[in-house]
């Protein structure tokens, strides 16, 4: 008897051995949690999966998707600032990583230092160190990054430009040079979109123009907005702005991309989302239906934002939102979203097998390349300077006077706190 | 109210009491009145009238910017300095641009909505075969909201595509006119000027209303509006170098013909309302009255031009006084058709919300919303005046 019991005891052991690391994956959570993210659209298949993953870890807990749509966060960013002022926080919020976080809310004191967490989760290895340092200040580190976006890359249909018997440009020299031919064949050479889009162009040629060293500097308050490079960007860029299409302003950034696709327009610049729309929209093959290069000059630099997912200061579920935070930064987390929303992974472990073509040559730069951080983007400015940029663009693109755009931007960041 | 006449009118032996009992009875009744009217005040006088001195005491602190958004932001107390920044600042333009544009935008939409309004209301005041359904027909934009209307003109005015491919179905070549991103501007001054071009506009409105007057009181008018207006013209062409220039350096506004293609739109969803109000209008004029205009020998434009337009003047105030603020809320018919930022095509309310609520600058922000309040004050309250006075004469 006294054998068989001790025999019963051994298995029950054993089965809690084995049950126990289930019953920590299936976890006891209760209650609710509040996501918050603009990633309705195209975004919103990706965003559902990363929920599943949570729901089956966490199934005592209902997950409440609050998404607001409109483009790059406008409309959420807003709704959010009334949220949090009125001192009503989701559990979590998607944030563009680097200075919209930092500037806006971490400065306001409003957020969670989650270093603990990166610890705890052994994540100070697994995201590159360069990262870590733009999502966290010295007191701390403020958001997980789930995606990692490029800025600088310029677009093209490899199969046009052999027709127009053009390469794609490797210096903005190279660009003024072939522009004017494609121009008189009744090409655009570079398609542009409304206002945003020219701030995302901008930012290309103005890295191009002063080189990332320089670009660093103007960010950490070392270079001054009027000074000479500064105004060397703003020429270049009002020369390349020579070469866009004349309806910009009425164009969305995907009709920008139909212009190269439908071959109206030679080149255009854009993040890489325009991969995942060429890809699964346009149906064309990354490498052979369309290409890619480094925007001019910028080769060996990868312009970066990052979308982030941070826990405000009292967050009603805050439990909840740690674990949500837990399945963001994991490698299944990441290797599920990213594919869906044709974005890389942050994590240096990835599973690559998963993306395509044009995502692995992005993975194997976000490794090996200068990273920057993006101005369009809420990388590199907070808001404040993000929002008078906008206007002081709309001034160039009236007056296209360099000098008076970069004391603008001298007087703006001034005011920002830059 | 009434009360003295009513005592005045009754019999000697009852006045104490029911003096008394009317007292009371009135007393009552103003307390009833009070006390229903109350929390409709309490409420109006908190979130209206509260929150427009909130907003009035945001505007002159320094909110904005780095800690905006913590729990207890700091705020400093800074005068006037936002609104001197909006209109003579270096970073101001584009609110400069927005307010030139806002100007037009008015103009512009009650010009079109009226005259149009007022165009088919009369043409439907025949009562043609078929007015219900085309009552209906043009009054319909109206239930449209301003985003779905937006997203609409924004496809039909797209540079090749609606509006301008149109032509081609008759044979002519197809439109090239740019819509919504013309970046022409035309009627383009120079805002240093801007205080030079205000007191001409005075002048003009003086020597206006008192052409206007010459009819009825021929002295009183030249005396009052003319000779001013002409003296106040002369005295800036000549001595308008006095006058300080309204900013450092020269920046060029005009009305931007992007701005065409939204004044379009609005135009098409509130000519139908401001019809729907002349119809009504008309419909109220009785017949024996037309007959009698008739009967004097008035011709159906004589008739409209000297009888029945006339007549539905208070139509006409209303139909202004809406617009006008309409006008001067549009925020999504924009934000739908040329998106936030859009410098030829921009509104102060628009900047207002980017300004706030992308850039955190809220004391900016605040500035904006007070200015744009001020502007719409103008329109409302002598209009509000006037409807004060008319009362009082009754």
């Amino acid at each position: 008897m006294k054998k068989a019991l001790a025999k019963m005891l051994v298995v029950f052991a054993a089965a809690l051995l084995i049950g126990a690391p289930q019953a920590a994956q299936a976890s006891d959570l209760k209650g609710e949690l509040e996501i918050f993210s603009w990633w309705a659209g195209d975004e919103g298949p990706a965003l559902d999966a990363l929920i599943d993953i949570y729901k089956k870890e966490n199934p005592g807990v209902k997950v409440i998707n609050a998404t607001v749509t409109g483009g790059s966060g406008v409309n959420a960013q807003a709704v959010l600032k009334t949220r949090m002022l009125g001192g009503e926080p989701p559990d979590s919020f998607q944030v563009h990583a680097g200075q919209e976080l930092i500037g806006t809310w971490v400065k306001a004191d409003r957020m969670e230092d989650l270093a603990p967490l990166f610890k705890e989760q052994g994540w100070m290895d697994v995201f590159p160190e360069g990262l870590i340092k733009l999502i966290g200040t010295d007191n701390g580190i403020w958001s997980v990054p789930v995606t990692i976006h490029r800025s600088n890359v310029m677009w093209y249909i490899p199969a046009n430009l052999k027709k127009w018997g053009v390469e794609a440009p490797k210096t903005w020299d190279d660009f003024l040079t072939i522009a004017p031919k494609l121009k008189s064949e009744g090409v655009v050479p570079l398609a542009l979109a409304q206002n945003w889009t020219a701030n995302h162009l901008w930012e290309s040629v103005a890295l191009a123009a002063m080189g990332a060293d320089n670009w660093d500097a103007l960010w950490s308050g070392k270079l001054p907005f009027d000074s000479p490079e500064m105004v060397k960007a703003w020429e270049l860029f009002g020369k390349v702005l020579q070469y866009t299409n004349a309806d910009a302003t009425s164009l969305s950034w995907q009709q920008a991309t139909d212009m190269v696709v439908d071959g109206r327009a030679a080149f255009n610049i854009m993040g890489d989302w325009a991969a995942g729309y060429m890809s699964t929209t346009k149906k064309l093959a990354p490498g052979e239906g369309y290409g890619w290069v480094a925007s001019p000059g910028t080769e060996g630099t990868f312009m970066f934002l990052a979308d982030s997912f941070g826990l405000p200061k009292g967050a009603p579920h805050r439990a909840n939102a740690v674990a949500w935070l837990k399945v963001l930064g994991s490698k299944e987390g990441s290797d599920t979203f990213n594919p869906l929303k044709g974005s890389i992974s942050a994590r240096k472990d990835s599973d690559l097998s998963k993306y395509n073509a044009y995502s692995q040559s992005a993975a194997k730069d976000w490794k090996s390349n200068r990273v920057v951080g993006s101005l369009a983007h809420g990388v590199a400015a907070n808001d404040t300077f993000k929002n008078g940029f906008a206007s002081i663009m709309e001034m160039f693109l009236k007056t296209k006077n360099p000098q008076a755009a970069s004391m603008a931007c001298a007087q703006l960041a001034k005011k920002a706190g830059i | 109210m009434n009360q003295p006449l009513r005592v005045g009118n009754s019999p000697g032996a009852e006045r104490p009491d029911q003096s008394d009992l009317h007292m009371r009875e009135a007393s009552l009744d103003k307390l009833k009145a009070f006390l229903t009217l109350l929390p409709s005040m309490i409420l109006v006088g908190v979130f209206v009238y509260g929150f427009i001195g909130n907003t009035i005491w945001t505007s002159m602190t320094d909110w904005g910017g780095t800690g905006s958004m913590s729990l207890e932001p700091q705020k400093n107390f800074v005068g006037l300095e936002n609104y001197i920044d909006l209109f003579t600042g270096f970073l101001g333009g584009g609110f400069r641009q927005d307010l030139v544009n806002a100007v037009y935008y008015s103009v512009m939409l009650l010009a079109g909505a009226v005259g149009l309004g007022m165009f088919i209301a009369i043409l439907l005041d025949q009562k043609p075969k078929g007015e219900d359904l085309l009552r209906t027909i043009f009054l319909y934009p109206m239930s449209l909201s301003f985003i779905v209307s937006g997203t609409i003109w924004r496809w039909l005015l797209a540079p090749q595509g609606g509006v301008n491919v149109l032509p081609k179905y008759f044979g002519f070549e197809p439109l090239t006119f740019k819509w919504l991103s013309s970046q022409s501007a035309i009627l383009v001054f120079n805002w240093q000027d801007s205080l030079r071009i205000l007191v001409y506009v005075a002048a003009f409105v003086l020597i206006m209303v008192g052409l206007f007057k010459l009819k009825k009181d021929a002295g009183r008018a030249v005396k009052r509006w003319l000779i001013p207006g002409i003296v106040l013209g002369a005295l800036v062409w000549v001595f308008g170098g006095i006058l300080p220039d309204a900013l450092f350096m020269e920046e060029e506004h005009g009305f931007n013909l992007a701005t065409l293609g939204i004044i379009m739109a609005t135009i098409w969803q509130y000519s139908g309302y401001t019809m729907a109000l002349y119809l009504a209008g008309f419909n109220g004029i009785s017949q024996d009255l037309r007959d009698a205009a008739m009967l004097d020998g008035a011709s159906q434009v004589g008739y409209y031009r000297y009888v029945a337009i006339p007549m539905l003047k208070p139509i006409t105030i209303s139909a202004v006084i809406i617009l006008s603020h309409i006008s001067l809320k549009m925020f999504d018919l924009i934000f739908a058709m040329t998106g936030p930022d859009n410098a030829a095509t921009g509104h102060p309310a628009l900047n207002m919300y980017l300004t706030t609520f992308r850039g955190n600058e809220f004391a900016r922000g605040a500035a904006i919303a007070i200015v744009l309040f001020l502007i719409a004050a103008m329109f409302i309250v002598p209009y509000l005046v006037g409807q004060y006075r008319q009362q009082g004469r009754h």
